[in-house]
């Protein structure tokens, strides 16, 4: 009964909303909230990315370049284009997951090693052209990004952050959980199994990997504009190819087929480094050893392996 | 016409370095179906501890290249038997993530360890260029292109002369059917993770002294070398070493003739265009699957 209840995504999505609301009142310091809104809006990216690989079972390696779209478009509207910082949030979402429509189509095609590739190139692409167009971005150095935030109600900087992007995060999770209650989520998870077997149910493969691909873009790219909007600056580092690799790490360490798991394997790295700070030079090569350690004792990622554990032990 | 002709060498010189990458991708790849992302790494590392051993201690260009070399092999072939072969029954992505996960530790060792700056390696034959109607060639750029031509003509007679050579291709072919002949696969297998980052660390050492290399080279080789491996087509002999240097024209002529700040694009827009219009690559066969 409990298990069952752990495993249900309505239920994980109550936890997830209780954990936001409970802890501004446990933790007081800045710098703790901070790291919470890290966590938070990495959860947002990791979902969408999980929803794709965990469900659709289609790998993408090219996550980052839809982050970093999504960051510099509230970089961008509001310097080029004098729009409001909230309104080219909502753009910025809009036209990335219009772009997710147009590649996903040819890319989806592929599957495997070839679409891992193939995205890998696509967020390669975003990541130079972000890099040269230094009239345009400011190239390496990165641009500010204009203020905004809900200080109108009352709320600090940093305190705002925390509640839209722990408000993102509830909401993303309510949505995908109401996804995957429904035929298309089933669907999906059908696709994972056997691509063949779902297409000769009748399941429209190619709509349905498209739908899982675009509702994930459009995730990365409202976690890379709250990641923006908070810091206040975005350099194109934020959506190398280390990025992309990071944001994969997070969606199967986390467990691949698990809302939860997304915000745990996004805790778990957003929260690593804060543990290792004596370690500094070797953060690199400890998240590169984990990746490893991990894939191969626990394949399964850290929430479902519990999950199993639980399954065991308890009624 | 001249500029035409200096674009052409370049081309040839990075494409060889690409194409020695794309055989050690494929040679791994049909011998395990491990698509293996922490070949560029193997380049990086050759040219790394080279120069490190060369500059910063002071031993000569021939026994730091050997250490150089034994060093990458075993990593490589370490690297398969104690992280990748315990998990190959794990699904392609599970093994894709093991080989992003060794990339990334290679990496984050050499910044930790061999440091952060480029490394240069002294050229190593005499620094004289030919011209020849205008078109400079550093002797260096010559012996990279005859160095890759030398690896691939050598791993091509020992794929299809020698005993062991013939178990690798074997093994390629049918496993069950290799297994059954009495062919150890685990052997096999690591023995073509040693030999791809034996050819990866002899480009590395070769290419260093024209190109330089820091500790953050390799992911952009393993995308460029793998570009090149489905330009030319994974299951064909001679594809990888066309594709490589067919890739390295294009980004020469890219870098010449549009703009050199999208240099690293036209590789990449290259692998796009394959994958969506002939995923086979050049040379190879049309594949069906299975169902």
């Amino acid at each position: 009964m409990l298990t069952k209840a752990l495993q249900n995504p309505f239920v994980s999505t109550l936890a997830v909303a209780l954990i936001v609301v409970a802890l501004p009142l446990v933790v007081g310091s800045n710098f703790h909230i901070r790291l919470a809104t890290m966590v938070y809006i990495f959860s947002i990216v990791v979902l969408g990315l999980n929803l794709l690989m965990g469900y659709a079972g289609q790998v993408s390696l090219g996550h980052a370049g839809f982050f970093i779209l999504g960051a510099y478009s509230v970089a961008l509207g509001p310097s080029q284009l004098g729009l409001n910082p909230w309104l080219s949030m909502a753009g910025g979402v809009a036209l990335t997951s219009a772009l997710a429509f147009v590649i996903g189509r040819p890319l989806l095609r592929l599957s495997g090693y070839h679409l891992a590739m193939a995205t890998l190139a696509f967020g390669a692409i975003v990541y130079v052209f972000i890099t040269n167009e230094v009239d345009l971005t400011g190239g390496p150095d990165g641009m500010q990004v204009q203020r905004a935030n809900l200080s109108v109600l009352g709320l600090s900087h940093l305190m705002s952050w925390y509640w839209l992007a722990g408000g993102f995060l509830v909401l993303s999770m309510l949505i995908l959980s109401n996804l995957l209650s429904s035929p298309a989520g089933r669907a999906l998870r059908a696709l994972h199994d056997s691509e063949v077997a779902a297409g000769v149910l009748g399941i429209d493969v190619a709509r349905a990997k498209l739908m899982a691909f675009v509702i994930s873009a459009a995730l990365a790219a409202l976690a890379g504009a709250n990641l923006a909007l908070l810091d206040g600056h975005i350099t194109p580092a934020a959506g190398g190819i280390l990025r992309s690799v990071e944001l994969l790490t997070m969606a199967v360490v986390g467990g691949l087929g698990s809302l939860v798991g997304s915000v745990a394997g996004a805790a778990f790295l957003v929260l690593l480094p804060q543990f290792l700070t004596e370690f500094h030079d070797y953060e690199h090569a400890i998240l590169g050893f984990l990746l490893v350690v991990i894939m191969v004792m626990l394949p399964l990622g850290i929430v479902p392996s519990l999950n199993a554990v639980m399954r065991r032990w308890l009624p | 016409m001249t500029t035409f002709f200096q674009l052409v060498v370049s081309g040839i010189t990075v494409g060889s370095i690409y194409a020695l990458v794309a055989i050690g991708f494929t040679l791994v790849y049909r011998a395990s179906g491990i698509f293996n992302f922490a070949q560029g790494e193997y380049v990086m590392l050759g040219g790394m501890i080279t120069g490190i051993l060369m500059t910063t201690c002071g031993v000569g260009f021939v026994p730091a290249s050997l250490v150089a070399i034994l060093v990458t092999v075993a990593i490589g072939a370490i690297s398969y038997l104690l992280a990748i072969r315990p998990a190959r029954s794990a699904a392609q992505v599970h093994l894709l993530i093991i080989t992003i996960g060794i990339s990334v530790l290679l990496r984050g060792l050499t910044s930790a360890l061999l440091g952060k700056d480029f490394v240069r390696i002294p050229t190593f034959v005499s620094p004289e260029t030919f011209n020849i109607g205008g078109v400079v060639i550093q002797s260096q750029a010559l012996l990279v292109i005859a160095g890759a031509m030398a690896m691939a003509s050598l791993l091509w007679l020992f794929l299809t002369r020698s005993f062991v050579g013939k178990g690798i291709t074997a093994v390629s072919a049918n496993l069950m059917a290799a297994k059954l002949v009495g062919i150890n696969p685990a052997a096999i297998v690591a023995l073509c993770f040693g030999i791809s980052a034996c050819i990866g660390a002899v480009g590395g050492l070769v290419a260093t002294p024209i190109t330089m290399t820091s500790y953050d080279a390799g992911t952009m080789l393993a995308i460029k070398g793998f570009s090149a491996a489905m330009l030319g087509g994974i299951s064909s002999a001679a594809g990888p070493l066309v594709g490589g240097l067919l890739i390295g024209l294009f980004e020469a002529f890219g870098a010449g003739y549009v703009s050199s700040t999208y240099k690293d694009a036209f590789a990449l827009l290259i692998l796009l265009g394959v994958l969506a219009f002939r995923p086979q690559g050049l040379f190879g066969n049309r594949s069906t699957q299975r169902v």
